[in-house]
């Protein structure tokens, strides 16, 4: 799926462009714990999240994602979007809610990450 | 113009405040001058309108139109105020730039004043100050990505270009408690240093989750804050995360995920779930933490350049420590 597929599927608005909207996502996620996105955030997916502060857009810079959905139409501060600026991840705000943007993606045949546990000497 | 650089004007209207488009050398009429002043105050000043002021509050608008409609009916010697627009479309300073658009296209205004909280005249903004302020911020972005090309050049061969038996390059940055505003600034800095140095995108990515997590713990967990130091050879890179204070009780318990002694405000902003010492472990090839309570914590992690390069964090293939 590309960005400016998912951009359609969720009537999205893109707040900031910092990719093609050729670019391929492999994968997407939804979390509004930001310890998850570390543990769990594979590179260049698209994080759906409920969260708007600047380190939102810090969490994903770290862990390689490219592309935040805002969910519930919620306006990012001036902070996040000069971050997003500077950091390169691409905003997008959708008026679906997190379980509705996700089931969108989903069927439209954007994959999650699997199954995944965290357990005690897992690494 | 590219549809690439279309969107990259779009996302400047939206990111950019009214005040740094404005003009701010504002030319206003007062209330009691006449139409034939006004008329010959926008041909000096080579205006085409501008806000009637009374104090510090806008109480009207006059524009070209108004003046051409006084002279038609042979009004120049009549006062501005019985000519002037009352109803005055305005935009806040702080605003963002998008809405102004707005207005100035859709709605059919050449010129918005720009008025401060408490209602003050501060500037005015035209289709003109908004195109050249929009190309200066689209050539400042330019110079940037043009400066970012060329140290990006210079980095990558510092090891080759610097002669030593060994040689590594050392980063140091500060952390400060509780400072949330800050946090992930110095990961943020090392990981766009090793970008420069163009270590493996997959091994820059594992650094900067495992640094982010070390840094976010030095906000919070600390109560004077602490440093990250970076060593940097061109085989491996070495992490400490040191503070002085208040260490950790019991070392077992902190290295399960999910445990966690993060205040509430900081779970709200999504973190402190208990699973940073995981994921750092996780990330790194090496990982080594020695604390004792009252006194302070140092956490060392070592990042082998080479066979360990698998890039999805946690994925299959993780690295035994």
């Amino acid at each position: 799926m590309t960005i400016g597929d998912l951009v359609e599927i969720l009537s999205g608005r893109i707040l900031v462009e910092n990719h093609s909207l050729d670019e391929e996502v492999p994968r997407g996620g939804a979390a509004d714990l930001m310890s998850d996105v570390l543990a769990f955030g594979t590179d260049r997916m698209v994080l759906m999240t409920g969260l708007t502060n600047p380190q939102v857009v810090r969490t994903a810079d770290m862990a390689g994602v490219n592309v935040i959905v805002f969910v519930r139409d919620k306006k990012p501060p001036h902070e996040t979007i000069e971050m997003a600026r500077d950091s390169g991840v691409t905003l997008v705000s959708t008026g679906y809610t997190m379980y509705e943007a996700c089931g969108r993606l989903y069927a439209a045949g954007l994959p999650g990450r699997g199954p995944v546990k965290i357990e005690n000497d897992s690494w | 113009m590219t549809s690439h650089e279309i969107t990259y004007v779009q996302e400047l209207i939206y990111t950019t405040r009214v005040e740094t488009v404005m003009a701010t050398n504002v030319v206003v009429l007062s209330p009691s001058m006449t139409m034939a002043e006004v008329k010959t105050l926008m041909k000096n000043k080579r205006i085409s309108g501008a806000p009637v002021v009374e104090g510090d509050r806008i109480v009207g608008i006059v524009t070209m139109a108004d003046v051409i409609q006084a002279m038609e009916c042979g009004k120049l010697d009549s006062p501005v105020t019985d000519h002037m627009v009352r109803e005055v479309m305005t935009a806040f300073k702080d605003a963002s730039v998008v809405e102004v658009v707005n207005n100035l296209g859709r709605e059919g205004f050449a010129r918005l004043p720009v008025v401060d909280r408490d209602g003050k005249l501060v500037g005015i903004l035209t289709n003109g100050t908004l195109i050249r302020a929009l190309l200066r911020e689209m050539d400042i972005s330019f110079q940037k990505k043009e400066t970012e090309r060329i140290q990006t050049y210079r980095a990558s061969h510092i090891f080759q270009d610097i002669l030593s038996d060994d040689t590594s390059v050392v980063l140091r940055f500060i952390v400060d408690e509780k400072d949330f505003s800050n946090a992930g600034k110095a990961s943020s800095m090392i990981k766009k240093s090793l970008q420069r140095l163009q270590i493996p995108p997959p091994i820059v990515r594992r650094v900067a989750v495992a640094v982010y997590e070390a840094e976010m713990n030095l906000v919070i967990h600390t109560d004077v804050g602490g440093e990250i130091n970076v060593d940097i050879r061109p085989d491996r890179l070495s992490i400490s995360a040191i503070d002085h204070g208040p260490g950790i009780k019991d070392l077992q318990q902190v290295l399960q995920p999910g445990f966690s002694t993060a205040p509430q405000w900081i779970r709200d902003m999504g973190f402190g779930a208990g699973m940073g010492l995981a994921n750092i472990k996780r990330c790194s090839d090496v990982m080594k933490m020695l604390s004792e309570p009252g006194a302070g914590t140092r956490l060392d992690i070592v990042f082998i350049f080479g066979e360990n390069t698998s890039g999805v964090v946690g994925g299959p293939g993780g690295k035994k420590s």
